[in-house]
């Protein structure tokens, strides 16, 4: 019995001991090539520099193969859209030409860390690679941005030519994502992605008899007093959030120390008061402790719900609230947007070159206009409805009454989320805080549910994170 | 003549190598040299922290030492034996059931070849698109918690997975549904082995039914019951994909559901091949023992 399982099993523990000798191999050669690389490159990058002042198409001893590595075509679609010059290939759709260089989009989706297993397997063997296969450029999020960014595997911004001029309209929390623990700037993104608290316009009215953004932020301006409005909201028979998973980010975009200080795991003041915040409305009844993206958690989606609010950023209205489906708050324009106790974000994408690229004056050129260019940011908010990482012309719209959101009853967010943004403090992010954000919640979720007690969730925290990380302590 | 007849024997043997090849080559490749480089694996420091490889240095018997030390193997090994009795003892008596009714000669089951194929079609679903199944059904707002507080059976929803017992439940009903099919199949060819003279004489001694299953039919069943418990055992041993899809590969409630090749998993996220081939290698000397055992039993039977 159980054959077919133990089989499975079996040649899946095999596979793992294959991958074992290769990851052997792996590690044996690649630091020594990957120092060269860097020296090796040296020489290349002042040529770029040297170009730069000239034009992109003057490049004409770069590769003539551009390999960008991403997990969804957002990106190809934003160039597609709004670089000068790209032209699509009209027969495969993962090929592109920038003049005479051919764009090979690589394409992994993120499920199951596919993305990331596939991009670490390829930098590991870039050194060795062909010059046209190298990885070129490739796409990080927030959670595991530092991962890449603080290796030798990615280059420095400034190294392609890039300077802090260039950079100057853009949101410091964006770089402040991408710099190394040297302080050295290894990405730029055209997105921003602060985040703000859409509350249902309904609840409100029904509650507090106003569904003005302003005084609604009275009730909701600081933690205590977001705490004693959850007392008011349960009495009326709402859930204040849909899941303590929903402000999670909101705390942990606000600590004052890493997850991981001196090789030993640290839990940071906020990220407690989180915990205490969070059991104190769970044992209350004022909220539940679905998982992020799970049917319960969207149930509130629906007046039926019965959910008050949510936190997220601008792509959140649009893609994740239901605003499609019949009969959602969002469809009928019943959601309202206001700052909330803490200012957050939550994702973005970052564009970042890779070491060891034959293409850095093309590489400086995309990044130079899909960021810094602000006639096609504009247009990016314009055509795609995306907050674009330019401070003037965001907040040029927040000042514009023309902007309006259907999803918000008519409200223009913008002027909220520059707000926001401007407070984002992000100075204390770690190579860490994937796997540390997912197990804490995880673990946490034991003692919400009283399976645990504190202790033993933290242990069990601690467990989960030194088994992703095993040279933590704690 | 003598002379002629050896050199047919040596070319027969000569082609029974050559056939024997592929096989040989197959399992040195995909089989053989794994399973000598996860042992090897095993003795070293050996993972990867970010983009940053670890190792490998010799560490000897390290690895072994923090499994066995830090007790996590012995929870998870007792977690996956609970759930794997909660669903071998209702497995195995169902299915003993049906296999006597089926294989009854006084019953005479109509349908017999439908319902076989009935009961054996849960373990054609893929075990993960099954908890997906289950956890969707399960979930606080699902369809089965609504039909329970519309029926007023309950006041408010049942949160199946936020509780121990009831994921190990609903762990060890999946496990059942899944195999109680094969189960049946399996005891109802051992029934079938059995002389119907022995039944007939037992009816016409004046046996009850339940006299003939106890006295007749369970003992000459042994081996078949002892062979269809040890390979349950060592598939239960390796209990990975239901757990892992229902509880999002966390094992909540606090790890209860935590089955020991989930833990193996745990450690695939930082590539860990020290840690990870010191755990296969302990699980391969358990299912190496429980195999032996199984060996035992049926060659006991052939002589």
């Amino acid at each position: 019995m159980k054959k077919k399982l133990l089989s499975a099993i079996l040649s899946t523990v095999m596979i793992a001991s294959l991958l074992a000798g290769c990851g052997g191999k792996a590690e044996e050669q690649a630091p020594a090539p990957a120092q060269e690389e860097t020296s090796q490159e040296a020489p290349a990058q002042d040529q770029a520099q040297e170009e730069a002042p000239a034009q992109e198409e003057a490049s004409a001893d770069e590769g003539k193969v551009l390999n960008i590595y991403c997990w969804n075509d957002e990106f190809k679609r934003r160039i597609e859209a709004h670089y000068p010059g790209y032209t699509p290939d009209a027969g495969d759709v993962a090929k592109g030409a920038i003049g005479d260089v051919t764009v090979v989009w690589n394409i992994t989706p993120n499920d199951d860390n596919a993305y990331q297993n596939n991009l670490d397997e390829t930098l590991l063997k870039q050194a060795d690679a062909a010059a046209d296969s190298k990885i070129d450029i490739f796409l990080v999020e927030a959670d595991y941005a530092l991962k890449y960014v603080d290796t030798e595997f990615t280059m420095a911004v400034a190294d392609l030519g890039i300077t802090d001029a260039d950079l100057a309209n853009q949101y410091q929390y964006t770089k402040d994502i991408v710099t190394d623990s040297n302080g050295v700037l290894k990405g730029v993104s055209w997105q921003g992605c602060p985040g703000a608290m859409f509350y249902s316009r309904e609840i409100a009215k029904e509650v507090f008899g106003t569904d003005d953004p302003a005084e609604i932020q009275n009730y909701v301006k600081d933690w205590d007093t977001f705490n004693e409005t959850a007392i008011l909201l349960k009495d009326a028979g709402y859930s204040i959030l849909s899941s303590v998973n929903d402000s999670y980010r909101v705390y942990s975009n606000n600590v004052t120390s890493k997850w991981v200080v001196d090789g030993k795991i640290n839990i940071d003041a906020n990220i407690m008061k989180w915990v205490e915040d969070s059991k104190a409305l769970v044992n209350a009844g004022q909220t539940a402790t679905h998982e992020l993206w799970s049917d319960d958690w969207s149930k509130g989606f629906y007046p039926e719900g019965k959910v008050f609010s949510y936190f997220g950023p601008a792509w959140f209205i649009n893609f994740s609230m239901a605003a499609d489906a019949e009969g959602s708050i969002g469809n009928q324009g019943g959601w309202a947007a206001t700052e909330g106790p803490q200012g957050f974000f939550w994702g973005g994408t970052w564009i970042c070159a890779a070491a060891g690229t034959d293409n850095a004056g093309l590489i400086k050129d995309i990044m130079l206009q899909m960021t810094c260019n602000e006639e096609i940011m504009k247009e990016i908010v314009v055509d795609d409805d995306d907050f674009v990482n330019n401070k003037p012309a965001m907040e040029a719209m927040a000042a514009d009454a023309g902007y309006t959101s259907k999803i918000l009853g008519g409200q223009n967010p913008l002027g909220m989320y520059c707000a926001g943004v401007e407070n984002l403090d992000l100075s204390n992010l770690s190579i860490y805080d994937q796997g540390c954000n997912e197990e804490f919640q995880n673990a946490m979720k034991n003692y919400f549910d009283d399976n645990a007690t504190l202790d033993e969730a933290l242990d069990l925290f601690y467990k989960a994170v030194v088994e992703k990380y095993p040279e933590l302590t704690y | 003549m003598k002379t002629a007849r050896r050199g047919k024997v040596v070319s027969y043997n000569k082609w029974g190598y050559i056939f024997l090849i592929p096989f040989i080559t197959v399992y040195l490749v995909f089989q053989f040299i794994p399973l000598v480089s996860t042992i090897y694996n095993s003795f070293f420091e050996n993972y990867r922290s970010g983009l940053t490889q670890i190792g490998p240095n010799f560490i000897g018997l390290e690895n072994y030492k923090t499994i066995f030390t830090n007790g996590d193997i012995i929870t998870y090994a007792k977690n996956t034996l609970i759930m794997w009795v909660m669903g071998f003892v209702p497995q195995i008596i169902v299915s003993l059931l049906l296999g006597a009714w089926f294989s009854s000669p006084s019953l005479r089951l109509k349908g017999q070849r439908f319902f076989k194929t009935v009961i054996y079609l849960p373990n054609l679903i893929m075990a993960s698109a099954f908890s997906m199944l289950f956890f969707t059904l399960f979930a606080d707002s699902g369809p089965i918690n609504s039909i329970l507080v519309q029926m007023g059976i309950l006041s408010q929803p049942y949160r199946f997975m936020s509780n121990i017992w009831s994921t190990r439940t609903l762990i060890a009903f999946m496990n059942f549904i899944m195999w109680f099919g094969n189960t049946t199949i399996l005891l109802m060819a051992g029934m079938m082995g059995i002389d119907t003279a022995l039944f007939e004489a037992a009816e016409v001694d004046g046996a009850t039914s339940a006299q003939i299953f106890f006295k007749i039919t369970l003992p000459l069943l042994r081996p078949i019951l002892i062979y269809v418990m040890i390979t349950s055992l060592i598939g239960g041993l390796q209990m990975f994909d239901v757990p892992q899809i229902l509880t999002n590969a966390t094992g909540d409630p606090m790890r209860s559901t935590m089955t020991l090749i989930m833990y193996l998993n745990k450690h695939l996220y930082s590539k860990n091949f020290g840690l990870g081939g010191a755990l296969s290698v302990v699980l391969f000397i358990i299912t190496g023992i429980l195999s032996m055992i199984v060996y035992q039993f049926s060659s006991k039977k052939e002589s």
